[in-house]
């Protein structure tokens, strides 16, 4: 990554950048993994890309950034995710 | 090197076609209109190796140049008035930007009623926009200074847009005769244009997100300083140029016979060319008066002005106004001295909306103040006085 | 192309600005599975200004201009421009632009670049509000939904904006939604592929702005497709095809299902249910929508 030495808004690639947004869930997705058919509409649909496609098409759930939005859990046609509310803080 | 006669509009013409901009985008507008005219001319006869966008406003004229160059881009557009006027929200984008665009300004006053005649009051509102503004007082300038202009805007140092500024149809449609350098002199001043921070898909950035206030007062800050280099950057080009092509009009101001002179006359643009015939009356007649012609507004020569103040007394001519102030030069000239200089500044306003200030006019007016007559800040010559 | 087989690559960052369940992230992710990471942005002022988040991050990975308002056509024309002279045709100009930024106060700019046969992608994305301002009306609000500046419902009906496109005689005009994500896809790959302007329209159903549950968006998008209020549809050398449920639906092969079923779910046109039904307006929402069907099939008579 080039940095330039002018003096403007140039902003710079970087995951992350409002800070760890896994914070901001009051539910959080769960997955079964037993009942996942790979059929990659979690992964597609995630506005967040915080479902984690994997070689063999199954998927993971990025905690550290996942908002907790549910769309995930509403677009599975099997029900593999359901959303359960975060422990009490 | 040739000669060549034509207007100042086409003069603008050939100096942007001179500097091989890579995008010129512009809407036409009297008095510029010329000048796109000009540029088209070059294209049809294959002699523009740029790309032309004829945009439907200036505001995506000054939008598809900042596009352009933060591509990377040389880029060059013209206008004037309105079309100045209604860029304004884009002149600052492209300053904070930090992107070399040249502009021509051809001035014209502001309506309504339309006016279509000479009158800085359309540049001088852009003073705060943070481009260098330049203005001048013949072709042979109009031409030197749009390329010297590049070399300026895109100096590492700089990185900020330049406008040149010249009156409408006093100039813009006036033939003069002009000196050009070759196209191979022109290249070797100019050079090729470095760009500080571009769009550039192998290094992707993001180009003016959002922006907290403990961050925003240091891009100001850039650009200020950006402008103080150019002080000392100015002087260097235009000397530079000189030596190479012969040509001179001053470096941040052009002094005209201010030796031993008791009252300096500061005038700007046409007012500036005219302002040189009242002052060799006046000398004839034995009045110790000089002419200092400012050729940069931003940023605001005060050193030099300063300097000024120390041989003479200042008479300012404004062609603006800054209603419910003044003058926007004679407040500036003013706001330079304060501290420095005990000299007195005496101010007018003239030649509004094109209306004509003969180098008689200008002599009435410095005589006013050297004979003592002058009752405090005047319009001069308004009408049904 | 199967979901599968799209592209593990992603431009738009986690851990961004987007409210969760945002259509404008959702959208992205799809084009730019498409448009790959060869791609230039111009966005004007909208929710995505936001969603790049704080100088000096950002979470694009692709160059991003940011632009006046009503901007974003100019500007990308002059990126277009200046990468012809540099030999980069290979790389695709994009503008990303609310319904603000383009029905309202960037349409001129739009015309322009259009008019003067820019090779360049508009994609709208459009949540039929001025979101990031809070909820205002704009020019594609529709027909009594609220917003802060349409206390009681809009008025008016939105723009035909597919139509104005279509009167500039582009190569490529398409409209999508965020619902159907092989369908956006095949619609940019398309764009994609041809030169001159091309123009994408993707309605981005907003929880916050439509007063939904964040984890429906997709299905909003999806009623908005079965009811008719929003045809899927590519127009191209100037025949307008449909696609999907609107191909049906136009074809004669489904019902659509009444237009209640997509405003009834949503918080902005509480005002047509509550304290009582609305049966005026409720019936007017529904004469615009066979209206617009009407006027399709009649096109192709």
């Amino acid at each position: 990554m080039k940095k330039y030495d002018v003096v403007t808004t140039i902003s710079y690639p970087k995951k992350g950048a409002m800070g760890k947004t896994g914070s901001w869930r009051v539910f959080k997705p769960i997955l079964d993994k037993d009942k996942c058919i790979k059929c990659l509409r979690c992964w597609i649909f995630c506005p967040e890309g915080t479902i984690i496609r994997k070689k063999d098409d199954s998927v993971e759930i990025d905690y550290e950034y996942c908002k907790g939005c549910g769309v995930c859990a509403n677009v599975c046609p099997v029900k593999a995710i359901v959303m359960e509310r975060e422990a009490e803080i | 090197m040739r000669v060549i006669i034509d207007t100042g509009n086409y003069i603008s013409a050939k100096a942007a076609q001179m500097a091989k901009p890579d995008v010129v985008a512009a809407y036409p507008i009297t008095p510029q209109t010329t000048i796109v005219e000009g540029i088209a001319k070059y294209v049809e006869d294959g002699e523009f190796s740029g790309e032309y966008i004829c945009v439907e406003s200036e505001h995506s004229a000054m939008s598809a140049c900042i596009g352009a160059s933060a591509a990377g881009a040389r880029t060059f557009t013209a206008t004037s008035a309105h079309g100045l006027l209604l860029m304004h929200e884009m002149l600052h984008w492209a300053a904070l930007a930090r992107l070399p665009i040249v502009m021509v300004n051809v001035n014209r006053a502001i309506g309504p009623g339309w006016s279509i005649w000479a009158d800085e009051n359309d540049s001088v509102a852009q003073r705060d926009t943070g481009w260098l503004q330049f203005y001048c007082s013949s072709n042979q300038e109009i031409f030197d200074t749009i390329i010297q202009a590049y070399r300026l805007a895109e100096h590492k140092d700089v990185q900020l847009p330049v406008m040149v500024s010249y009156d409408g149809f006093i100039l813009s449609h006036t033939s003069m005769p002009v000196q050009i350098p070759e196209q191979n002199e022109i290249d070797d001043f100019i050079l090729k244009r470095v760009p500080q921070w571009k769009l550039d898909v192998d290094n992707p950035v993001t180009h003016g997100n959002i922006i907290m206030p403990k961050d925003y007062p240091s891009i100001r800050r850039a650009m200020q300083d950006a402008q103080e280099k150019a002080l000392e950057l100015i002087p260097e080009i235009t000397e530079e140029w000189r030596k190479r092509f012969g040509t001179y009009h001053g470096d941040l101001v052009e002094c005209y016979r201010c030796d031993d002179a008791e009252f300096i006359l500061i005038a700007v643009g046409a007012l500036g060319a005219e302002s040189k015939v009242a002052i060799d009356e006046l000398r004839e007649k034995g009045r110790r008066v000089g002419l200092a012609r400012l050729r940069v507004f931003r940023p605001f020569p005060k050193q030099a002005v300063v300097e000024l103040a120390k041989k003479a007394d200042l008479i300012v001519l404004d062609r603006n106004i800054s209603v419910g102030m003044e003058g926007a030069f004679f407040s500036e000239v003013k706001a330079a001295l304060y501290g420095s200089s005990d000299a007195k500044v005496y101010g007018y306003i003239a030649g509004l909306g094109g209306k004509d200030v003969t180098y008689k006019d200008i002599e009435a007016m410095c005589e006013k103040v050297m004979d003592g007559k002058y009752k405090g800040y005047e319009w001069y010559d308004l009408e049904g006085e | 192309m199967a979901i599968k087989d799209m592209s593990l690559e992603e431009i738009v960052l986690s851990g961004n600005a987007a409210c969760p369940g945002c259509p404008s992230t959702m959208g992205l992710r799809i084009v730019f599975k498409a448009l790959g990471k060869k791609t230039i942005l111009v966005i004007p002022a909208c929710c995505t200004s936001v969603i790049e988040s704080l100088y000096p991050y950002t979470s694009f990975d692709v160059p991003v201009l940011n632009i006046a308002f009503e901007a974003a056509a100019a500007a990308a024309s002059g990126v277009v421009s200046a990468l012809r002279m540099q030999g980069r045709e290979d790389i695709n100009v994009v503008v990303w632009a609310g319904d603000g930024g383009t029905y309202d106060i960037g349409i001129q700019a739009m015309s322009g670049a259009f008019e003067r046969n820019t090779n360049f992608l508009y994609i709208c994305y459009n949540n039929q509000i001025y979101s990031n301002t809070g909820i205002q009306r704009s020019g594609a609000t529709p027909y009594a939904a609220w917003t802060t500046t349409t206390v009681g419902g809009k008025r008016e009906f939105s723009k035909d904006m597919g139509a104005i496109v279509r009167a500039h005689n582009i190569p490529y005009a398409a409209t999508a939604t965020v619902s159907y994500p092989e369908d956006l896809f095949r619609k940019v790959m398309k764009a994609k592929s041809i030169k001159g302007p091309k123009y994408i329209e993707i309605l981005a159903p907003c929880p916050p702005g439509w007063r939904f549950s964040m984890d429906k968006t997709v299905e909003m998008g999806k009623l908005a497709v079965e009811t008719g209020i929003w045809p899927l549809y590519e127009y191209e050398n100037d025949k307008m095809a449909f696609n999907g449920k609107s191909k049906l639906i136009f074809e004669g092969k489904i019902e659509r299902k009444p237009v209640e079923e997509w405003l009834k779910l949503q918080g902005r046109f509480s005002n047509l249910f509550k304290p009582q039904r609305d049966e005026e307006r409720l019936r007017r929402i529904q004469e615009y929508v066979d209206h617009m069907w009407e006027r399709f099939k009649q096109c192709r008579d």
